[in-house]
Order: structure tokens, then sequence, then C-alpha cells
């Protein structure tokens, strides 16, 4: 065989060294400083606004604060009109805020992987003598790190922006689903499964607007999931038959029982027509045109005429443990997301 | 050495096979062109050598044993991919950078001294750059590398006749400066022949022929002679491929390096390798291994 003389390459083969993982540091910064600039101006913009907004609560909360004796009904009523005030918008401002971790995951995500595909360039980036499993791990990683620490830091912000309404008694408590998710480990781990959803959805379908509505909607599925059915079974829930329900707690349910046999909306509203209540849920009451001036609490009137008040909640006390489960199972989850997109990209023909 | 070593190599994608039962072995010190009609499998071969597909069955090794999209295999092989992609918004030097911090060997000397010869600007995206320019970037990339081992898929195919012509000279120099093995997929035949020493045709997934260009042309030739006389003549001798034209019949016949007789009557040709591959594209049933019979045994003798 005739063979051209190859330049000798001395110890090409022999303790054949990987490319360092450093020399990914800078690929991966130049390539994603884009989105990461993105996240991080994300974030700034919800900083600015609950940095301005939380300030001028604090302002207001300082006559909650100041108030004495406290727990006095002109204290409450105080407190009352401060929540009256700012609670509104508080909700509105954390209900944006659910959406944080889905546009990460979307924009920061999604493409890792998608715009590689769809642009073809991955046939360039997965032949380099990096390897395309390390290759794929040196991206998201760091990435990923990234945006979960960006948003640990913001949800200390989200803390302290709504300690005030905690302060003045505000029902809902830490563990309502609008407030639990953006506190604690819980915002930084929901981020983080956000982005590994985005990459692996990006390795999947390989375009990047359909990866990227594809992790917003998977993202929402799950977190409407989490949020409405799955967190509340984390620990059993208290059952109460206290018409005073410790406060503020999670209200998960509440039922009426009357002799030990469940008592239907019906039921109670027969019970309350002669002081003309409605009862549109177990806890919420509708008084008519003929109830009378005198009647008082409504639930009081039902307790003396032999019901019972069953109140299913999770107390405050649980936010912790809370958090704890479920930043771990996120975590899990995103691991096990990002092994998965890298084991994708390791066997995908392409 | 061989370059790339397939055998028993196929790839299905849903229930079409690409390519199948690919047997061949390619040795080093080659520009080994890989020719043959669209979806004869052609990409699916290179992205099977250089481990951006996994084979659905058989094996393929390249540089001497080591198995495709192995770290080892990588590292030597630089694979520029049909229309050169590149990262559209990073500039010229950004891609250098990329691909120096990708790479165990980057020759940054070599790579700029080379865009500058070809007057690529270094500032400008590689998106916006002309077509010639992104294909001579991505070349350059590649090459810079120091790979044994350059695999081009339809490096051509986008390009202009000029464009053409820079961007094979740049391979050819590289080949002559440092040795590398080029194993580049086209169907610009008239281009191939300038550059070519080595040919696999691929036919239906399959190959077709494959050997050194010499010893192709010098055991294939054009019989020319009266057509009434094409079918006893053709009796004889194993022909590739008939064509008349009037009168004439001209046979492009395989012949087995020996001169065998002219028949009376009959003139013969040596024949060009676009003639060549011509007859053998028209008639893939003819499918035949000519030439020094590399495809087929699985461990020529001469891997070291």
């Amino acid at each position: 065989m005739t063979t051209l003389t190859v330049p000798a390459q001395p110890g090409q083969d022999e303790g054949l060294r990987p490319v360092p993982w450093r020399a990914m540091a800078w690929v991966t910064w130049r390539q994603h400083r884009l989105a990461l600039f993105g996240v991080a101006a994300l974030f700034g913009v919800a900083a600015v606004y609950l940095l301005i907004a939380g300030l001028q609560m604090r302002h207001a909360y300082a006559a909650v604060a100041a108030c004495r004796p406290a727990g006095s009904a002109i204290c409450r009523q105080v407190a009352g009109n401060f929540l009256g005030t700012y609670a509104p918008g508080v909700g509105y401002a954390l209900g944006l805020l659910q959406v944080i971790p889905a546009l990460i995951g979307a924009f920061a995500g999604a493409p890792v992987l998608a715009r590689e595909l769809e642009t073809g360039t991955f046939r360039y980036a997965w032949t380099q003598g990096f390897g395309r499993a390390r290759w794929t791990v040196a991206k998201l990683a760091p990435l990923a790190v990234a945006v979960a620490v960006t948003a640990g830091a913001f949800s200390v912000l989200v803390s302290w922006y709504i300690n005030p309404i905690f302060g003045a008694g505000d029902n809902n408590g830490p563990l309502y689903p609008t407030i639990f998710d953006l506190r604690g480990v819980a915002l930084a781990a929901w981020t983080l499964a956000a982005f590994a959803i985005g990459a692996l959805a990006g390795i999947l379908i390989r375009r990047v607007i359909p990866a990227m509505f594809a992790t917003f909607a998977v993202w929402a599925g799950l977190a409407f999931a989490t949020g409405w059915f799955l967190r509340r079974h984390y620990e059993a829930p208290l059952i109460t038959t206290s018409p005073n329900v410790p406060h503020p707690a999670w209200m998960i349910s509440q039922s009426w029982t009357r002799g030990g046999q469940p008592a239907s909306l019906s039921m109670i509203n027969q019970t309350l027509r002669p002081v003309d209540v409605q009862a549109v849920t177990p806890g919420l009451f509708q008084p008519g045109p003929a109830t009378p001036a005198n009647l008082g609490d409504p639930v009081q009137y039902l307790i003396q005429h032999g019901y019972t008040l069953l109140t299913t909640y999770q107390p405050d006390s649980r936010f912790w443990p809370f958090q704890w489960i479920e930043g771990s199972w996120l975590l899990a989850l995103s691991l096990l997301l990002i092994a998965a997109t890298v084991w994708l990209v390791r066997r995908r023909a392409a | 050495m061989n370059v790339i070593e397939a055998s028993g190599l196929g790839k299905r994608y849903g229930s079409t096979w690409a390519l199948r039962e690919c047997t061949l072995a390619i040795p080093a010190g080659h520009v080994a062109a890989l020719v043959g009609p669209n979806g004869a499998g052609k990409t699916t071969l290179l992205n099977l050598a250089v481990g951006l597909a996994a084979p659905t069955a058989g094996s393929v090794t390249v540089l001497g044993g080591r198995p495709a999209g192995s770290p080892a295999a990588l590292d030597g092989i630089a694979f520029v991919a049909q229309d050169a992609p590149l990262y559209k918004n990073l500039s010229a030097a950004d891609m250098l950078h990329l691909t120096r911090n990708l790479n165990r060997r980057f020759d940054q000397r070599y790579a700029q001294a080379r865009l500058g010869e070809l007057g690529v600007p270094l500032k400008q995206k590689a998106g916006q750059l002309s077509g010639g320019q992104q294909a001579q970037l991505a070349l350059t990339l590649a090459l810079a590398r120091r790979p044994r081992l350059l695999v081009l898929d339809e490096p051509m195919a986008m390009l202009d006749p000029l464009a053409r012509h820079d961007f094979m000279a740049t391979v050819m120099a590289a080949v002559a400066g440092d040795g590398v093995s080029v194993v580049l997929s086209s169907h610009v035949l008239a281009e191939l022949e300038r550059v070519a020493d080595y040919l696999i045709l691929l036919s239906r997934g399959s190959v077709q022929v494959a050997g050194e260009v010499d010893d192709l042309l010098a055991c294939h030739r054009v019989l020319t002679g009266p057509a009434a006389e094409a079918a006893r003549c053709a009796e004889r001798l194993c022909v590739v491929h008939a064509r008349r034209g009037g009168a004439q019949a001209h046979l492009l016949v395989r012949t087995n390096g020996t001169t065998d007789p002219v028949p009376s009557r009959w003139e013969a040709h040596p024949v060009s390798l676009e003639e060549l591959t011509l007859a053998y594209l028209r008639e893939p049933g003819a499918a035949a291994l000519p030439g020094p019979a590399r495809a087929g045994d699985a461990k020529p003798a001469e891997v070291n």
C-alpha cells in the first residue's frame, strides 16, 4: 500500500488527555452570555419593582407596627386598613412573579440544545475534540447553577418584600400557593427545574420556538399540580372542629357535619332559612334582606343548631419542612432531567 | 492504516435503510472521493464515520481502529458538514477562539494567516460572510486542528466555480503540506477528477466501486466499434455500460489489468474518471467491485 508520510505527531495517542473543562467555560460564557444577561435583566427589573414597592409598603407598615396596645380593636383596624390598601397589589405582583421560572426555562433552557439542532451547528460542536457528552454537561451545569443561584438570591428579596403583609396578620400565610413557591429554597428549585425541562424539551423537540412553548406548558402543568394537589400531602393535614382555626394557616378545606354525618350545603341552607342566610361555601355566608341585625356569626348559629365545622389545614410551622421537601424533589427531578438530556445527546443519531 | 473502515455497516431511519451492508476500507494518504446519486447514503456514511450517527448494524472505525465518535477518534478527525454550519452571531475571530478551546491542538497562527490570505475579515460575524468565505472559514477551523483525517460533506455544493477552486486549493495545500488524509463527498464530478486519487461509489445505500483512481482507470477502457457487433463482442468481455450512437457502439469494459487484444474493427480508448463514474452511476445493477479488492477484507494486512 502506498502511504504518504503523515507527519509524526509524537505522544498523540499515548495517554490522550481530554481537553480540560475550563476550556469550555469561555465557550459557555461566550455563547450564552446574552441569555444570562436576559436572566439578570428579568430579575433586575423585578427586584427594582419589589424594592420600590417594598419600601413604600414598609413606610405605611410603620404605623401598624407602632400601634399600641398590640392586638387591640383599634390596632386590628389599622392592620386591616393596611392590608386593604396593599394586599391586592401584592397579590398581583406575586401572581406575575410566578412565571419567572417558566420564562427562564423557555428563554435560557430550551435554546441551549434546540438552537444547535435547528441551525445544524451541532454538526460542528459535537465533532470537536471536547466530546459531545462533556460539551453538554459543560454547558448545562454552569447555566443551571447560575439561574438557580440568581433565583435563590431573588427569593430573599421576595421574603423581605412580603414581610409587612405577614406582620399585619394576612389570612393566607406563607404556605399559600402563590407565595410559598417564591420564598425559601422553592424559587431556586423551580427555576432549576424549569431550566432542566427546557433543556430536555430542546433535545427532544429540536426546534427553538416549539421547545419554548413545551417548556412553558410542562412547567405550568407541574406547578399547578404541585400547588393545588401535591403540596398539601407533604404531611398529613391537621383537622380541627374548632371554629377558631389557628391563624394564619393554609386552609385546605372546610365542611360541616351533623350527628357524625356530612352535611350538604342544602341541609345547612335549610337550617339557615329562618334567619335568611345563604351558605355560598361551607365557610362563606350571604345574608339576605330579612337577616336579623343581631344574628352575629352564622357559624356560631349553625354550631348552636348541632352542626360541627371540620377544617382541614396545614399550620404555618410546616413552612420550612415543606420547603425542604419541595426543594429536594425538584432538585432530584432537575438532576434526572439533565442526566436524561446528556444521555440523549450521547446516543441521539444525527 | 485505514482512515475509515466499515464492516457490514448499516443505518436505518424509520423503515428506510439509508445505508446497508457497507463494507469498505479507505487507506490513509489519499484524497478519497465519495460519489453517488442523491440518497445513496453519502452523508449517512460520513455522519457514521465522524460519530454524529450511531450504526443500526455493523461497525465503523477510523484512523486505524478507533471507534467512530470516541474521544481518540474526534481528536484526529476534523469534519466540515454540508453547508458549513457556523455560529452566525459569532465573529470569525470568536469562531477561532471557540475551536481552539474545544480541541487539544489548534494552530492559531495558521488559521489567522490563512484567513488573512483569503481576505476573510476576522471581526465580521460569520453569518455576514459570503458563502465562499463561510466555507473557507469552516475549512480553516478544521485544518487548524491539525487533523489526520479531514472529512468534507458536499463542500462545494453551495459554492460558485471560483470559490470551489479556492476551496479545493486550500484542501490540496494542506494535503501537500502535512499529509492529511481527506474523504470528501460530492456530486461535482468534474472537480473531483483534479483532486481525488481514490474513488468510492455509493449506490442505493451500498458500495458499488472502490479503489485507487489510477488502478480504476488502468483496468477500464472504452471500446468503440460497429453497433451490429456489439452484442457478440460483449459476450467475451465484462461490459459495465454500453452506449449506442448511430452505427457506433461504445462499450465501457473492465479488464483485469492485462491488455486483452482489441477485436478487429474496434478501437480502444482510455477512460476518464468522469466517464467511468457516470457509467457505473447509470448501471447500478452492474455492481462490481473492480480494482484492488479492498472492500471485503475487513482486516487488510496493511493495518498497523
